[in-house]
């Protein structure tokens, strides 16, 4: 297990090094002057850009530069944000937890809404229910989540008055103070009457729209995956039995047929962590992939290349999370078979 | 074509490739719809200044925010209404099919073209080729795939060019690993070694004897290419990030519809239902397509 950590830790490194060389040849590439572009500032005297310049190393060799921006990023720099003079490490940090709670709900409510389904479609193969499910699944996949949200709002919150619009809390009747990041964690320890489910309000539509193409993929995925183990052997063998339908079912062929779709929604975190740069566009959601919109019309590019390089780290890590789990109960993975 | 006529003189002989094809094709009703949807928004796409009633671009001053034809108010002039500008929404439509499948077409081709190349060449070569590649692909794989259009766009400006470059090099990893995947196992079959004995070249044995072989799985991924690229194109445009105003993206076009979005519903309403018509029916096309070319291949 340790050499199989040690190796996949290992196939990251390259990765990371390049994802640095890549952010790093970025901000160099965005035209104009790259201190002004660096600076957020305009017209600036040709005494204080050679002084600029010089503190900002960039009179340095092209080499040493970049082995400053990699020592930098090893030690927790990741630059400065033109706009709000924060450190980014900082800003993204304090907008991921919206980013992750978002994602983490969209994912529950997918697995949770995607596996049945598929579970049925396989049981009803051919019947109505099947063609209508995957037929919905099919749109869900094909669906343009932006417009999927505008819709919604239009019809939960424009017409119905059902859901919020935007945000995450009602900030005019709750206030607390953030402890986790997590809305609907730190609205149950404020303790204020009705917050939590106003949280909770917030969250109904952003889950929807980012939770609908997983949810079409892990039901398309559950299918197939069940459609196949419901021809096995093990599974005629339960059911000469003379066990349960229900029990071959939900306990003998969803567990074989889960590995897989463990693995997809598992790898899918990762790229739903990015993925909500749309959603929180559509909702104003106060997360990282608004925050990466509003830095590129900021023009606040050391926000973007720091933003950038840390949704990346976060989702190479995530993946490497998923890859090692799955090793710990999948010893064939671990092994290398 | 050919296979047609050998068919009818002799009546005895199997069925050609394309006939096969299509007669496992037809057996999947949802494929044979999604055929004919693309082909209808083809020829839109096409024949769009035929067809459009009026200039895309042209603003009709008192015309504005029109509703459809069903609605009250509408104007026979403007059969889904006009925009907040008084452009036409039809017109704008059938430009902005031009422009979707441009640019579904355009990543589509050019990731293919460099996939199979990139692909042949690090299952032919090996060694240091093949690391340097497939490094190159998992770093591209790494990042999400918005983001790192969001960050090629960021150095290369928003437009509708920059859009197809920066989809094209976001997909272009899963053309280069499926069709090197496909290469290597072709590799070790005996009719590769017997034309290797038989002396053909590096170059015709990759290009004429191996790539036909590995045609199926990469068919099914260019089709379903095309939507995925329509959908990250749209997505980019609805950010500000792709085909700038006023050009007729229908990603652009909602973009800024969000004040409309209560009083004059279906400005907002059509592009998004273009958008997903489309690429739902390239979709289905896709999966009859991956059914009929290669029942092994399975999309999760």
């Amino acid at each position: 297990m340790i050499r199989f950590f040690l190796k996949r830790l290992a196939l990251t490194l390259p990765t990371f090094f390049a994802l640095m060389l890549v952010t790093f040849m970025m901000i160099r590439l965005v035209p104009g002057d790259p201190i002004e572009v660096r600076r957020g500032e305009r017209g600036i005297s040709p005494e204080r850009l050679a002084q600029l310049r010089h503190e900002m190393g960039l009179d340095q060799p092209v080499l040493k530069q970049f082995w400053d921006y990699a020592w930098g990023i090893l030690h927790g720099d990741f630059g400065t944000s033109i706009i709000s003079r924060t450190p980014v490490l900082h800003e993204f940090f304090t907008l991921f937890p919206a980013t992750l709670e978002l994602t983490l709900c969209a994912m529950v409510m997918a697995t949770l809404v995607g596996v049945p389904a598929g579970v049925f479609a396989a049981v009803r193969r051919g019947k109505i229910y099947d063609q209508a499910l995957m037929g919905a699944a099919l749109t869900g996949y094909s669906m343009p989540i932006f417009w999927w949200g505008l819709i919604l709002i239009l019809v939960m919150s424009n017409t119905l008055h059902l859901t919020p619009v935007s945000g995450r809390v009602d900030l005019i009747k709750y206030y607390y103070q953030p402890v986790t990041g997590f809305a609907l964690i730190d609205s149950l320890l404020s303790g204020q009457k009705g917050a939590f489910m106003d949280a909770v309000r917030h969250l109904i539509l952003p889950t929807i729209v980012l939770g609908t193409v997983p949810l079409a993929v892990i039901a398309r995925m559950t299918r197939s995956s069940m459609l196949e183990v419901l021809e096995e052997d093990y599974v005629r063998t339960a059911r000469a039995k003379g066990l349960a339908n229900w029990r071959v079912i939900g306990v003998h062929a969803l567990r074989n047929a889960l590995i897989p779709v463990i693995t997809s929604i598992g790898l899918q975190v990762g790229t739903l962590l990015a993925g909500a740069v749309l959603t929180e566009t559509i909702f104003s959601w106060p997360g990282v992939g608004k925050w990466l919109i509003e830095s590129i019309s900021r023009r606040d590019y050391p926000a973007l290349q720091g933003g950038i390089m840390l949704i990346s780290a976060a989702v190479i890590v995530v993946n490497l999370l998923v890859d090692l789990t799955y090793g710990l109960i999948n010893p064939r993975i671990r092994h290398g078979h | 074509m050919a296979t047609d006529t050998a068919l009818a003189t002799k009546p005895m002989a199997p069925p050609g490739p394309f006939l096969s094809f299509w007669r496992s094709f037809r057996e999947n009703r949802g494929a044979v719809v999604g055929l004919a949807v693309v082909v209808s928004i083809i020829l839109i796409a096409i024949l769009a200044p035929v067809l459009a009633p009026h200039n895309p671009l042209e603003q009709f001053k008192g015309a504005t925010k029109l509703p459809p034809f069903w609605a009250e108010g509408a104007d026979p002039r403007f059969w889904l209404g006009t925009d907040a500008v008084g452009r036409d929404m039809v017109s704008r439509l059938m430009y902005g099919a031009r422009i979707s499948l441009f640019i579904g077409l355009s990543v589509m081709s050019v990731s293919m073209v460099t996939g199979i190349t990139m692909g042949l060449a690090a299952a032919w070569f090996g060694g240091l080729v093949d690391v340097v590649i497939i490094r190159i692909m998992d770093l591209i794989m790494a990042i999400p795939s918005l983001v790192l259009a969001i960050l090629i766009i960021a150095m290369i400006g928003p437009s509708l060019t920059n859009t197809i470059i920066a989809v094209t090099i976001v997909y272009l990893p899963r053309y280069v690993r499926l069709v090197r995947a496909s290469a290597l196992a072709e590799l070790t079959k005996d009719y590769v070694t017997a034309a290797k004995v038989a002396g053909v070249r590096p170059f015709r044995l990759m290009a004429a004897t191996v790539l036909p072989n590995c045609l199926a799985p990469l068919i099914v991924q260019a089709a379903l290419g095309v939507s995925d690229a329509i959908l990250e194109a749209a997505g980019l445009g609805f950010l500000g990030l792709g085909a700038q105003p006023p050009t007729p993206e229908w990603g652009a076009m909602l973009a800024d519809t969000r004040d409309l979005m209560q009083s004059h519903p279906w400005v907002m309403a059509f592009p998004g239902l273009a958008i997903l018509i489309t690429v739902l029916a390239i979709n289905l096309m896709g999966d009859g397509l991956r059914d009929a070319l290669d029942p092994r291949l399975k999309r999760s």
